[in-house]
């Protein structure tokens, strides 16, 4: 079992939990997820490390509640515990001094792409980062983002904090104002986000790298359930993954893919919704 | 009591396995296969002759004493039967229901040659469940030698690996990369075929008498890799190595459409099944789904669980009029699964289309799948595998309406175990090279056997490559000869 060590809520929907896991915090690096689970009857949940503390072996997850499991582990607490804590699992981000990079993170996707951030500024480079959500208090980690970029935008879908912008827009004139310097985007957000960054830096041809999470059980190369479609055919995101090169991937089967148990999803969440009713009532 | 004499017990007919009748069995996830009572044990118990010279031993892949442990439940002698058995199987309640006997022990089997082979299986199940019930002879642990051994991978092979190894005394630690031990006898094989409860007693069993360690969670080339577990100054200091991680990376055919939604592997399907619980959604969190015209592709054991899971799913869910296909470019004649499976499956309704391959998956809008383009086959001359070739039969391409695809073509090993492994020699397609004999690796101190090795094949012969290969661990460690050295 894995105890919940601290909790922050960040905003009504995403949470901030350090898990005690210390085999898996000796080992875990910027890039790589865990695979968490809540109980006997819960889901295998993919989820990328948001942070380490080898020291204190812990592992720090970010997670936004957008099904029946990810609303369970929002209601969670210190000291209660994980049944499955399993990582550090893909490869890490290959970290290396590229000269100027650019790091792009949407709504709970900032989480995991924060150390990467912070492992290329250590390598060296001179980190140029985006954060964005919809809204303001969906926004966390402006200061730690701040503090291992070289320039930082924040911006909101609808303006209620930074710019009112989507992502796409400050990254289109980074990429245009540092032409050629740029050598390298990293983005992890949304699937829809990160297909339109593909497409924005594309034209300009810098390397873009996205982590994808997509729906997976074993999270070790098993079952398959994970895999995309590149131009070079398809891979596995858990054991050839996370990260890809974003212009390869064929990002509508991959939005076709994340679809394909919404209607399970709504199921739990109401059979969720009705029993936590029926358990407020006594 | 008089003693039979051997024609008396050549007429006394093979008992029949009681099981459920296959119009409810294919509603529910229930054990199909019910089990002998005391009287259908007595009675197959006579029938077995006594060999002086058992065939039925030099079929089994670890050497079940056959005879004596028969002997004893003849006698009604059950600590006998099951101190027999022990000798041997450490597993008996598993291998009573997954071997299959009708290819090993009992294929040998004297009565064989005449009529129906000693229900060997049948009787072994009892022993097997007898015990976990019972648990009149618990396994010994060996007086402490200070040596460890890491086994990874918890399925049939590593299990079997660490109980032998255990039993010598050495400290066993066994890492197992899922959140449940067992392997492929929890995510793969299904409920109504080995119940899972019987195997977290089988294992609960061995493992409390033993005292080995049963580390969950654990991936090794991750958590910890090869090189780390050996190293005796500043990783694990393990002494020995057993590698079972079996064989789990699925294969997709390379045709159009195999990335739609609804082709699925039948490793992720199963597993959704069986370790994930999904026919107990939205109780169980993961959910599974399952199509009203589900096509199974490939004609192997996993098959045939794959295409009667989703027979029973379709039943749970009340498809009226659904229907699952086993689709097989052979013929009848080559289907690799076991012939109890294939007739369970074709009672159950499976509808069977042999000499059939797909082509292209079709999808619709939404990236589901809509349909699938078949050719059909025609066998030319042996292969390879001596298996005659399938052959497409030009212009005979038709579509056939499936709205699901789970593909069973066989699985190979999960190579993540292999990172900072130096030393450890595969083939190249992807199998470690280990003696057939010992187990041993190409690298020092590390042993492997099961699916590893061999490619998807039995439980029971990764358990005899388990004990083997345990056998040889044991004779390093008390000797300390280095055989690499």
């Amino acid at each position: 079992m894995y105890k919940i060590l601290h909790k922050k809520v960040l905003s009504d929907v995403n949470k901030l939990m350090v898990v005690s896991a210390p085999d898996v915090a000796r080992k875990a690096q910027a890039g790589q997820f865990v695979i968490v689970r809540i109980d006997e009857q819960g889901e295998r949940i993919p989820l990328t490390i948001a942070d380490y503390d080898r020291e204190a072996g812990t592992i720090t997850i970010i997670f936004q509640e957008v099904g029946k499991s990810t609303m369970h582990m929002g209601m969670l607490n210190p000291g209660d515990e994980f049944a499955t804590f399993t990582g550090p699992l893909g490869h890490e981000t290959e970290v290396e001094n590229y000269g100027t990079v650019v790091c792009v993170g949407g709504g709970v996707g900032i989480a995991p792409i924060y150390p990467i951030a912070r492992a290329l500024k250590e390598a060296g480079n001179r980190v140029l980062s985006i954060i964005g959500a919809r809204s303001k208090e969906l926004l966390f980690w402006e200061d730690r983002m701040r503090a291992v970029s070289d320039e930082l935008v924040v911006c909101t879908d609808d303006g209620s904090y930074g710019r009112k912008a989507l992502v796409t827009e400050p990254l289109k004139e980074m990429l245009e104002e540092h032409r050629g310097e740029i050598t390298r985007v990293w983005a992890i957000g949304p699937a829809i986000m990160m297909k339109f960054v593909a497409l924005t830096t594309e034209p300009f041809e810098v390397p873009t790298i996205v982590s994808l999470n997509t729906i997976m059980i074993d999270g070790t190369g098993m079952c398959g359930g994970c895999r995309v479609k590149l131009k070079e055919g398809a891979k596995f995101v858990c054991a050839d993954g996370p990260e890809f090169d974003a212009h390869q991937v064929d990002w509508d089967l991959l939005l076709a893919r994340q679809r394909y148990y919404l209607d399970e999803e709504k199921r739990a969440v109401e059979q969720w919704e009705h029993k936590c009713r029926l358990e407020a009532q006594g | 009591m008089t003693e039979l004499t051997n024609r008396e017990r050549m007429s006394i007919p093979r008992q029949a396995m009681p099981a459920q009748e296959a119009e409810a069995r294919r509603t529910n996830f229930d054990e199909v296969a019910l089990g002998f009572t005391m009287e259908l044990v007595q009675q197959e118990a006579d029938r077995c002759l006594q060999c002086k010279r058992p065939h039925c031993v030099d079929g089994c892949p670890v050497g079940v004493l056959i005879p004596q442990f028969i002997a004893a439940l003849r006698e009604g002698d059950m600590e006998g039967a099951v101190r027999a058995m022990k000798e041997k199987n450490n597993l008996p309640a598993i291998c009573g229901r997954v071997c299959p006997q009708e290819s090993q022990c009992e294929v040998k089997c004297v009565l064989a040659k005449k009529g129906e082979p000693v229900a060997i299986g049948r009787l072994e199940r009892f022993v097997g469940d007898y015990e976990l019930a019972q648990r009149t002879c618990p396994l010994e642990r060996g007086e402490p030698t200070g040596k460890r051994v890491a086994v990874v991978g918890s399925g049939p092979a590593g299990l079997t690996c660490a109980v032998d190894v255990g039993r010598e005394g050495h400290e066993v630690v066994i890492f197992e990369s899922l959140h449940a031990p067992g392997g492929v006898l929890v995510y793969g094989i299904p409920e109504f075929r080995l119940p899972k409860g019987v195997v977290q007693a089988e294992i609960d069993y061995a493992v409390e008498c033993l005292g080995i360690e049963m580390r969950l969670d654990a991936v090794i080339g991750s958590l910890y890799t090869l090189n780390e577990l050996l190293d005796q100054e500043n990783g694990a200091g393990f002494d020995a190595i057993f590698l079972g991680t079996g064989a789990g990376l699925p294969s997709f055919m390379r045709i159009p459409g195999i990335n739609y939604n609804g082709v699925v592997s039948a490793n992720e399907f199963l597993t959704r099944v069986n370790l994930m619980k999904g026919y107990l959604f939205p109780e169980y969190d993961t959910p599974v789904k399952v199509g009203d015209r589900v096509a199974v592709v490939g004609a192997g054991n996993v098959a045939m669980d794959a295409a009667r899971c989703s027979l029973r799913l379709q039943a749970l869910r009340q498809r009226e009029g659904a229907e699952v296909h086993i689709v097989y470019r052979r013929s009848a004649a080559e289907v690799p699964a076991r012939a109890e499976e294939v007739h369970h499956a074709e009672e159950e309704g499976i509808i069977f289309d042999f000499l059939t391959n797909p082509i292209e998956i079709y999808g619709d809008e939404n990236g589901n799948v809509c349909g699938m383009r078949c050719i059909r086959m025609e066998l030319g001359e042996p292969d390879d595998s001596g298996r005659r070739r399938p052959i497409p039969i030009e212009g005979s391409e038709f579509d056939m309406d499936v709205d699901m695809v789970v593909m069973a073509l066989g699985t190979s090993p999960n190579p993540l175990v292999f990172k900072d492994a130096g030393g450890l020699e595969r083939f190249k397609w992807g199998t470690v090279i280990a003696d057939e004999e010992t187990g041993r690796t190409t690298k020092p101190r590390v042993w492997a056997g099961g699916d590893v090795v061999t490619g998807a094949a039995t439980v029971i012969s990764a358990m005899g490559a388990g004990k083997r290969a345990a056998d040889d661990i044991n004779a390093f460690l008390r000797e300390g000869i280095d055989p690499w050295a």
